[in-house]
């Protein structure tokens, strides 16, 4: 498809009255923009995927025997969710990217984990760590005598996890589980701080280069605001799918 | 006389420090109806639970088709296949249509093949009067309605006893009716039943045996006839009094 | 061994939950100051001492840390009040144009106004001939107001939905006028379900002051990097991120316990 005319009208829009949209007619600017668009949605959907996998098997931990696995997932869960996301990713990349990293050659230190890496790291651990108290929260809302029905029908505990409790617990977290997922696809942009290419370092290139802070900082706002549109729209309906008629959590 | 289908014999359990059963013996023999009536808290639902095992027992037996309920090697699932249970409360699962209720276990649990328990299941809710409902999910039944399927979901394991734990006590007076005659029904056919209940109407009914418990105790029992005429005990006739 | 959903209560704890946890940082702290103090090249002065030293400067970073995370706090719930009670008006203009600030400011991400804030409001207005200064602290503290301003407006519209509908039927029956039900009835009754809530907004808004830095606020978490920067150190980037993390956390960890126990104690009446 050809886009050539539309490139042309956005030139055409700067000469007219100044707006300065670089990424659409400047070829460079237009990729550049593009590819941190495609970071930031990587970054964002690793981070959700892995988030949710802390999540359901921090809450299985929970019901552990060991005493200290418990207070050491506690200790986690605590930590990530009462210390800046920001303070987090620094930590991570500066100071455990160092203690991780070894002599390269001519004395430089080669860090062994990308910045992408320790984004998706940090990013995953924190909303994993609201996750796992999420997805308890629904484990606890299940009443106990559908427990009690499962077993009086021969389940076994296991059994009445996987096919009574779990799909009820998560039917319960749901709401909640959107709202942590929509935060945390914001929180991404703090990844910035450690130069991870995506939307928002990317812009802050073109407008170091460009000079059209006020047309950047709207497009960025613009972008932002529909990728997370995206993601409320995509978790809403998939909330109205799994939800059972009659039944109110 | 016949070895009896369960055999309680001086049971007791203490909930933290409060005895609920002290020392409840009985015998329900195969096909046989017992209505175990008394006023709330004497023990009669924590006595069906102890039957199937959902709540241990402190001291006593129970044996169930030649089983033991509280050898520690019990195969619980054995049990749970040999004695339904149904809830005041039904404890349908609310995710699964009434269809999907009545499945779950017999493919889950058992490993039959879905069709037939499909079969079986289109033909419990069909004798339980919801044809039609199949599809419906519990939220969307009335209370009598999903106390039916209750009972569906429980007769699918193909039991040989069903606990009936005040399955009406949580209804509507109009759905009471029905739900009744889906147990009247059961008992017609020679299912044996233990049923805790309120409803004295329906207890003398249907009930072969009719057990008063107070205060952990078994006070009274007898053939329903006697025992709601000719009741010796004074704490059974102030109940009754107070009931009828 | 696990054991699915015995979602076993740990026994009673020997600290209360707060000092275990606190116990638990100052330990791990004390760990990499120790590891740290083992990497010291001799002369130079210690892990503890230089920490201590820039201790009275991050303190100041810190306080300021506070200070936009209260005024943010007080803008924000200034302004979201009245949205959010846009958010239920009769006029169908108001009531759509305040869902839509509402969803669009609760869906931007914080640092995207941060930056917003700081590049696109003026550094100095001309207030009647005196050119007064904006300091970039203030802008950014604009910037985190307008998404807790956001979310104050949800939480107010959740909590008067939340108020049984018989409420204002009553009301009603009563002959007050629809001002009057939700300032004297509905309002006053929102107050107490949106107290847990709103605590927790701010905590959020605690650890989102770092974000301030980005933007080039000489907050604790540019302070602490600074502070770095001139020790040349890399011994101590472990050690002093987690004192900065401990800090936010000695603030934050206590405003959360409060909240639960708040949630815990509405929800039993």
């Amino acid at each position: 498809m050809d886009f050539s005319p539309l490139w042309d009208w956005f030139r055409w829009l700067n000469g007219a009255t100044g707006i300065k949209l670089t990424i659409f007619y400047d070829s460079f600017d237009r990729w550049r923009f593009f590819y941190g668009f495609l970071t930031s949605v990587r970054l964002q959907a690793t981070c959700l995927a892995l988030s949710v996998v802390v999540g359901v098997v921090g809450a299985w931990l929970q019901g552990a025997r060991s005493r200290i696995l418990r207070g050491a997932l506690q200790g986690y869960i605590q930590f990530f969710r009462n210390t800046p996301p920001l303070v987090q990713l620094y930590f991570f990349y500066f100071a455990l990217g160092y203690v991780l990293s070894v002599e390269g050659d001519g004395g430089l230190r080669q860090t062994l984990v990308s910045s992408f890496a320790w984004a998706v790291i940090c990013l995953s651990l924190y909303a994993g760590a609201f996750n796992i108290e999420i997805f308890r929260a629904g484990i606890e809302a299940v009443p106990k005598e559908t427990v009690e029905a499962a077993e009086a029908l021969g389940y076994s505990r296991l059994g009445a996890y996987v096919y009574i409790v779990l799909p009820l617990a998560f039917r319960i977290s749901l709401p909640a589980l959107n709202n942590n997922l929509v935060n945390l696809v914001k929180t991404t942009t703090i990844s910035y701080a450690i130069a991870v290419p995506e939307m928002l370092y990317v812009a802050n290139q073109i407008w170091s280069d460009e000079v059209n802070v006020p047309e950047m900082m709207n497009v960025l706002l613009i972008a932002y605001v529909s990728l997370v549109g995206v993601v409320v729209l995509v978790m809403n309906k998939w909330e109205r799918a799994l939800r059972v008629p009659g039944y109110v959590s | 006389m016949t070895e009896p289908l369960i055999r309680i014999q001086d049971i007791h359990k203490s909930f933290a420090k409060v005895e609920v059963l002290s020392g409840i013996s009985m015998d329900v023999a195969k096909g046989e109806v017992v209505c175990v009536i008394g006023p709330s808290g004497s023990g009669k639902s924590t006595l069906l639970r102890c039957v199937n095992a959902l709540v241990p027992i402190d001291k006593g037996s129970i044996v169930v088709d030649g089983q033991e309920v509280h050898d520690p090697k019990l195969d619980k699932l054995a049990l749970r296949r040999k004695v339904g249970m149904v809830f005041q409360q039904y404890n349908l699962f609310p995710h699964k249509t009434a269809l999907e209720n009545v499945m779950m276990a017999p493919v889950h649990v058992l490993k039959q093949d879905k069709k037939e328990v499909e079969a079986r299941a289109r033909g419990l809710i069909k004798k339980v009067r919801l044809e039609g409902k199949e599809s419906s999910y519990p939220g969307e039944l009335s209370g009598g309605q999903q106390q039916r399927v209750a009972i569906a979901r429980s007769l699918a394991m193909q039991p040989e006893v069903m606990l009936f734990d005040e399955v009406t006590a949580a209804l509507d007076p109009e759905t009471v009716k029905e739900v009744l005659l889906a147990i009247r029904e059961l008992a017609e056919e020679g299912m044996t039943c233990m049923i805790v209940t309120h409803e004295m109407g329906f207890a003398r009914e249907i009930a072969g045996h009719v057990y008063f418990t107070d205060r952990g105790v078994i006070v009274e029992h007898g053939p329903p006839k006697e025992f709601f005429s000719g009741a010796k005990d004074p704490r059974t006739r102030q109940f009754l009094s107070q009931i009828l | 061994m696990l054991l699915p959903f015995r979602l076993a209560r740990p026994a009673e704890p020997v600290f209360s939950p707060t000092a275990r946890w606190g116990l638990m940082l100052i330990v791990l702290f004390a760990l990499s100051v120790g590891a740290a103090e083992a990497q010291t090249s001799a002369g130079q002065p210690g892990i503890l001492a230089t920490i201590w030293k820039w201790t009275p400067l991050l303190a100041q970073g810190f306080a300021l840390n506070i200070a936009i995370s209260f005024l943010a706090m007080a803008i924000g719930t200034a302004a979201g009040v009245p949205l959010g009670i846009c958010q239920i008006s009769l006029l169908p203009p108001l009531r759509g144009g305040s869902w839509f600030v509402t969803q669009f400011f609760r869906n931007s991400p914080w640092l995207v106004l941060l930056f917003y804030c700081m590049l696109l409001l003026p550094f100095e207005v001309n207030i009647a001939g005196h050119i007064v200064p904006i300091p970039g602290w203030i802008k950014s503290t604009v910037g985190l107001s307008l998404p807790v301003m956001a979310n104050m407006s949800e939480l107010v519209r959740g909590a008067i939905r939340s108020i049984p509908a018989g409420q204002w039927e009553a009301a009603d029956a009563l002959a007050f006028s629809r001002r009057q039900i939700l300032w004297m009835i509905i309002l006053p009754q929102c107050v107490k379900r949106m107290t847990p809530p709103w605590m927790n907004l701010y905590a959020i808004l605690t650890v989102a002051t770092p974000l301030c830095s980005v933007v080039g606020v000489s907050e604790a978490m540019t302070l602490t990097r600074d502070a770095l920067a001139s020790e040349a150190r890399n011994e101590l980037l472990v050690p002093m991120y987690l004192y900065l993390l401990a800090a936010f956390f000695v603030y934050c960890y206590p405003i959360a316990r409060a909240t639960q126990a708040l949630e815990k104690k509405f929800a039993v009446k």
